[in-house]
Order: C-alpha cells, then structure tokens, then sequence
C-alpha cells in the first residue's frame, strides 16, 4: 500500500504554473528520490503535502486518507531554507516544535534527550542556537525533523553544508530510520546521493513529472546496450564486429543490439588469440538520464 | 495544550524572560520619572548670576524703596549722572544703573525707564524689572490722584463660568452626576488625553513589535518549519496575542510601580505634596481656601467620572486598536522581503493614519463634540486613539455603540486581509513585496 499516492495535482502562482498534473504513488517504508533541476516544481510539491499550500487541482491521499489538517503532525520536514529561532536554547527549541507536532512535552524531552546523546550534542541542551556552528544548526534540525517519529519524513537537500562526517551520520540515521520502516522523500540535484540512497525516483521538469520508477528498471530502460571489454593481446577490428565507439588502451566500448551477440562477440575475440580481463554491461547514470531527459523536455 | 497556545506562550515567555524586557520594564518609569525631575529642573532654571543694580530715581518716584528679588539687589544713590556713578564703580561691584526719569504726565500709560551697563538683560530679567518697577509706579500713582487702594483692589476679578444642564432628569444622584463643575471639561481633557496618548503609544509599539517578530521569522526562514505544523493564521495570530499579552503585562507592572516610586520618591527626597501645593498658591495668588476648595472639587469631579464606561470601554477599544494593527502590522511584516531598507515604505501607510490619530485626539480634546472628532471617533483605524479621548466628555450612547461596532468589524476584516497577505508573504523569500503584489496576495486563492 501506498503512503503516499499524488493525483493529478496541479498548482498555479499567477502566471506561472508551478505543479502540472503530476500522479506518482510512494510504497510504504520506501524512500523516494524527488529530483528535478532548480526551479522545476519540487519544492511547491512538498509545499503541497506538507499543507503547506493548497493545490488547486488533483488529490493527495496520505495513507489511504485524504490529506487532512492532521496529517502534518506524521509528517516530518527538513525545509531547504533551514532555520531554527536563534535566541531559543537547543533543548527548548526541539520541544516546542515537538510540541506543535503534538508530542506530549515530557515524552519529547525524553526522546530529544536520547538523540541529543546519540549524537553527542547533550553538551549544547542550553546553548542557544545562534552559539552553534552551521553544522550544529543542522543537526539539530534533523532532530526536530524525526523527533516525533512520523511515517513520512521530507528532507529537502538534506547533506548541504555538512562535512563528510556529518553527512555520512546523518545517512546513516536515514537508512536505519528506513529500516525500521519510515517512508522517506528525499528532495535533491545530486545525483550520486540518489543512486546511493534511493530506490524509488521521480524526476520532475517544468512542474511535470517527466520520468517515474524503481531506480533499477529507470536503468535498465534507458540503457544504450553498451558493454566494456578489457583486454590483453592485440585487438584488429574485424567488418563483422559490432560498433566500437571508444578504444583506449585495452578497454573497448561496444554497443550490442542484444545480450546474444555478446557470446559471439567475446568467442570471436578469444578465436584471435586475445585474453579477456572483463566484461560489463555499461549502465547510465541517474546522471546521464536526469541530463537527457532535461534536455529533452526543452 | 493547543497549538496556538504553545505559540502564545512561546512569544509571551521569550519575550518577558529577556533580560532587556525585565530592564526596560522596571527601568522606564524610573527613567520617566528622572526625566521629569530634570525636565522640571530646566524649567525651574532662573539663572544664577546676582545684579547689583544702583537705581537713580529722578523724581522719587520709587519713594527710596525697592524690595530685592531673586538675583537682583537694588540700592539707591542721590548722584544724578552717570558717568559719575559709573566712574565711581572702579571697583564693579555694581553691575547696572537703572534710571527712572520723572514722571511728567500722570495720565501717560507709556513710561520709559533706563538700564545702563555693559552686559545686556536677558529676557526674563528684564521682564521682572519691568514688572517690579510698573508695580512701584503704580503705586505711586494711586497716591498721587488720591484714589482708594482697597476699592481699586476690588476690581480684580475673577470670573468663573459653571455650566448646568438645561434638561435635569434622572435620580438626584444622576443629576449630581451630570451637573458639570468648572473642572469638568479640565478633567475630562486630561483623563482622555492620558489615555489617548497610552493607546497610541500601546499600540504602535507593540504593533511594531508585532511586525518585527514576523520578519524575524521569516528570515531565519524558520517559518516555513512552523507552517509545516501550524496553520499560519494560528502562527499569526499566536504572536499577536502573545505580544499583547506582554505589552498588557508591561502596563500593569507600571500601574503598580508608578504609584510605588512616586511614594517612595517623596519619602526620599521628602518632597512635601501639600506643601508643593501651598507653594504653588503662593506662587499664583491663589489664598489656601480656595486651593482646598479647587482640590476637593477635583476629587468629587473625578468620583463622579463615569469610570463603570469609560475603563471598559477603554478595554475594548485598546483590543480592537491593537488587533486592527498589530494583524497589519504582522501582513507588512509578512511582505518585507530581506532588504530592510524597503520595510520604511511599506509602514508608512500604517504610521500615517496612527500619527493623524493622534493629532486628532489633540484636537478632539479642545471640541470634543466637533464633526471631526466625532466621525475619527467611529472611524476605526482612528477610533481606538481618538473615542477614549472623548468618553469622558459623554460622548452620546449611539456614538460609543456604532464606534465599537464599527471596531470589531474591522477587527474582523483586518485580521482577514491581513493573514491572507502573510500566509503568502511569509514564503516570499528573496521578492519584493510590493503594493501590486501584495494586492495579488489578497484576492488569491488558497
């Protein structure tokens, strides 16, 4: 079942249509990687789940439930602008927006003591956030992201402005949050995080959801057929040999029209006497895709 | 605990538990009261510099009297020139020679004295001389053309006009009520001219306030963490309420601590009230009878002010006033962008009609009855400044009703327009919110 299915949703600011008929359901206990270049939609779409806004067309179920004014409070968001009360002390701060997530005030303390231990902050309970450094900051606001352990977290551009210690602790709370089973929408432009992280994307273009899926088929369906072939001996190209599009040093760049030439292939090699050190099938980047399918769309 | 009541206490609490606010709080009537006392010293001020001054009276006119006054010392000498006199004060121990010359003609209402000496009069000083010398003439006169002294005393008058309702109906005791003394219209003037003036100075401050912690908010960028759990008219609303609540507190640790320090100023310095009073009939020709008389007059005027209307009334129009502009106060807040430059044009259109408020309630307090004081009264962006000061002048009833009523309507509305423009501003970050788009923000749809 879904946490999250988004219908046919659609928001307009004035002259500009921000969200265009975007559809996209998100398994249960996933986490889904909202990508899209800058300005293309994603933030006024979690603006429309968080209750943020309204969207002026379409229908959002949360859990099955039309999303309602309750739902906010199962729903954890680490906005893109980051930002606490800078005159607030850490301890106080992460209570009250506990609290506004309806936490009980005592249970909240416990818990925001325990993540405060786990991660070494129980020094800072009385500092004021304007005390801390940017990374501090932050950390404190992925506490009162996931204090009140909603089903759903939304982190927008979650590891911008954290040192790779950081980033990499922050990770692994997201994976370990993920294991226990929270469904998590994980809003960026970098790639790399998302092949790590993600299984589930939807690449969204001009308020247009543009390419949707598991990250292995999205792959899988926009791979060239394009294999690697390294080497050793000495390679003359025969006219019944498939295209070779890249050869450097003892690599061969090959595009085959279907896994079975590959056999062929590779016994023709070994016929003329050469070594095969290995052989894989090039797979695209999420990088490559997200390029290409951008600029398609304009 | 709600929502908005965890924003109300969070904006109450931060705010009260600042070390600034505890300062401000208790320090502002201390410094207010010190500022009195130095306003009052400056005025006090007369100079300090003593004048010996040689009189040279021609004609005896001053019959070889003159009493000293402050800072001036008279004496007489029977030399007639003056340069001989002056010659004479090698040693400068006289600081000017005032000549009078013979009075020529005793029906003459113009008469010319001399002041020789090389540093000028100031103003004041010279006044006094004048005055001093003009009271000895006239006394000389009164001698002169024999008149009676006592029967001339007795056409300084003075004139008391005490106004009486022309229609008496009610109970005795409303008739008490409403049979006006000659103080009443003073008291009514200075009862609504205090609380005038609070409200201007309640509202605008915490309005303001107001405006600030929303631009706070915003660019801390925090905002968008707490709409994501509170609706932003709860946000909204939350720090409008807590921030009155802490300007309501503000206002009765004053009304406590005002009186205390007073007290406690007079058992310190043993400032003397009544005798501050007698003091001052002394100083104005007033005899102690009538001052006691004046006094008990004002305390039975001000028993008799309609307190039971006008202190809740007072209540209502200071919620009605603050929330009209605190809700806009907070919109504006809303619509600044991070350029603080450009907040200064956006309040302007707020400032304007809170500063016209005022200047009305200064003219209401003269005619408080006048066409403009009785429309701004009803008028709610200047009602909640300019009715207070006029309900101790019993404004009629349908007044004080369509005034309210026309209060919380615009309440309502400003609260309404006002939270349409910050649900949507608040997210504006980095755009200028101009009139145009402000506009857009209000007829938008959610």
């Amino acid at each position: 079942m879904s946490i999250l299915s988004i219908r046919n949703v659609s928001k307009q600011y004035h002259n500009h249509l921000a969200v265009d008929n975007v559809s996209f359901e998100m398994p249960r206990g996933s986490i889904l990687g909202l990508l899209g270049p800058n300005g293309a939609g994603k933030t006024s779409l979690i603006r429309i789940i968080t209750s943020i806004t309204k969207a002026d067309k379409g229908e959002i179920l949360f859990d099955g439930e039309k999303l309602n004014l309750l739902h906010p409070e199962r729903i954890g968001y680490l906005p893109e602008e980051r930002g606490l009360y800078k005159k607030m002390k850490v301890g106080e701060q992460l209570i009250y927006l506990a609290q506004l997530k309806g936490m009980p005030k005592k249970q909240a303390k416990e818990e925001i003591e325990g993540w405060l231990e786990k991660f070494e902050m129980s020094s800072w309970w009385n500092k004021k956030v304007e005390e801390l450094s940017k990374g501090m900051q932050q950390k404190v606001q992925f506490v009162s992201t996931i204090v009140h352990r909603p089903p759903l977290i939304i982190l927008d551009e979650p590891f911008t402005g954290l040192d790779p210690l950081n980033s990499k602790l922050i990770k692994q709370e997201i994976m370990e949050l993920n294991r226990q089973g929270t469904s998590i929408i994980f809003s960026t432009h970098r790639m790399e995080q998302v092949e790590e992280i993600c299984e589930h994307i939807v690449l969204i273009n001009k308020g247009q959801n543009i390419l949707q899926g598991q990250v292995g088929q999205i792959k899988e369906m926009y791979k060239d057929h394009l294999f690697k072939i390294t080497y050793q001996g000495s390679f003359h190209q025969n006219s019944s040999d498939p295209e070779v599009l890249e050869h450097v040093d003892n690599t061969l760049t090959i595009r085959l029209g279907e896994l079975g030439e590959a056999n062929q292939f590779i016994k023709s090699l070994m016929d003329r006497g050469m070594l095969i050190q290995r052989f894989e099938e090039v797979l695209p980047t999420l990088n490559d895709i997200f390029i290409k399918k951008v600029t398609e769309a304009a | 605990m709600s929502k908005l009541q965890l924003i109300i206490q969070r904006e109450y609490l931060t705010r009260v538990k600042k070390k600034s606010f505890i300062l401000t709080t208790l320090l502002a009537p201390v410094a207010l009261a010190l500022f009195m006392v130095i306003v009052g010293l400056i005025f006090s001020y007369q100079g300090d510099d003593a004048k010996n001054i040689m009189i040279v009276d021609q004609s005896n006119v001053l019959d070889g009297k003159m009493k000293d006054q402050r800072n001036f010392y008279f004496s007489f000498t029977e030399k007639k020139d003056i340069d001989e006199i002056s010659r004479s004060n090698s040693d400068k121990d006289i600081d000017g020679i005032l000549v009078v010359p013979p009075l020529l003609d005793l029906s003459s209402k113009k008469h010319t004295i001399f002041y020789y000496s090389d540093n000028q009069l100031d103003i004041e000083g010279s006044e006094r001389l004048q005055s001093a010398v003009r009271d000895k003439i006239r006394e000389y006169k009164i001698k002169a053309l024999n008149l009676d002294a006592a029967q001339l005393e007795n056409l300084n008058m003075q004139i008391t006009l005490d106004p009486e309702p022309l229609t008496q109906t009610g109970t005795d005791d409303e008739k008490a009520q409403d049979n006006p003394s000659p103080y009443t219209s003073i008291i009514a003037a200075a009862i609504g001219g205090i609380m005038g003036f609070a409200m201007y100075m309640i509202v605008f401050i915490n309005g303001v306030m107001v405006m600030r912690s929303v631009m706070e908010e915003k660019m801390n960028r925090v905002v968008e963490v707490m709409i994501s759990s509170v609706r932003p008219f709860n946000l909204m609303m939350g720090k409008i309420i807590g921030v009155g609540a802490v300007g309501l507190t503000q206002i009765v640790i004053w009304l406590i601590l005002l009186p205390l320090i007073t007290i406690g100023a007079n058992m310190l310095f043993g400032f003397d009230t009544q005798q501050t009073m007698l003091d001052a009939s002394a100083s104005e020709m007033i005899n102690p009878e009538e001052l006691e008389m004046m006094v008990t007059q004002i305390m039975v005027e001000l028993k008799a002010v309609n307190w039971w209307l006008i202190v809740p009334c007072f209540i209502i129009f200071f919620f009605g006033g603050y929330i009209i502009y605190a809700s806009l106060f907070a919109g504006v807040g809303s619509a600044i962008g991070d350029d603080l430059a450009e907040s200064q044009a956006l309040t302007l259109p707020l400032t304007i009609p809170v500063i016209i408020a005022l200047y009305i309630m200064f003219a209401a307090l003269r005619v408080p009855n006048s066409t403009l004081a009785v429309w701004s009264s009803i008028f709610p962006l200047f009602s909640p400044i300019v009715m207070p000061a006029r309900l101790a002048f019993h404004p009629p009833a349908w007044q004080i009703v369509l005034s309210i009523a026309m209060l919380v309507l615009a309440a309502i509305f400003c609260v309404w327009i006002s939270s349409r423009i910050y649900r949507t501003g608040i997210l504006m970050y980095g755009k200028k919110g101009s009139f145009k788009e402000i506009w857009k923000w209000m007829i938008s749809k959610d």
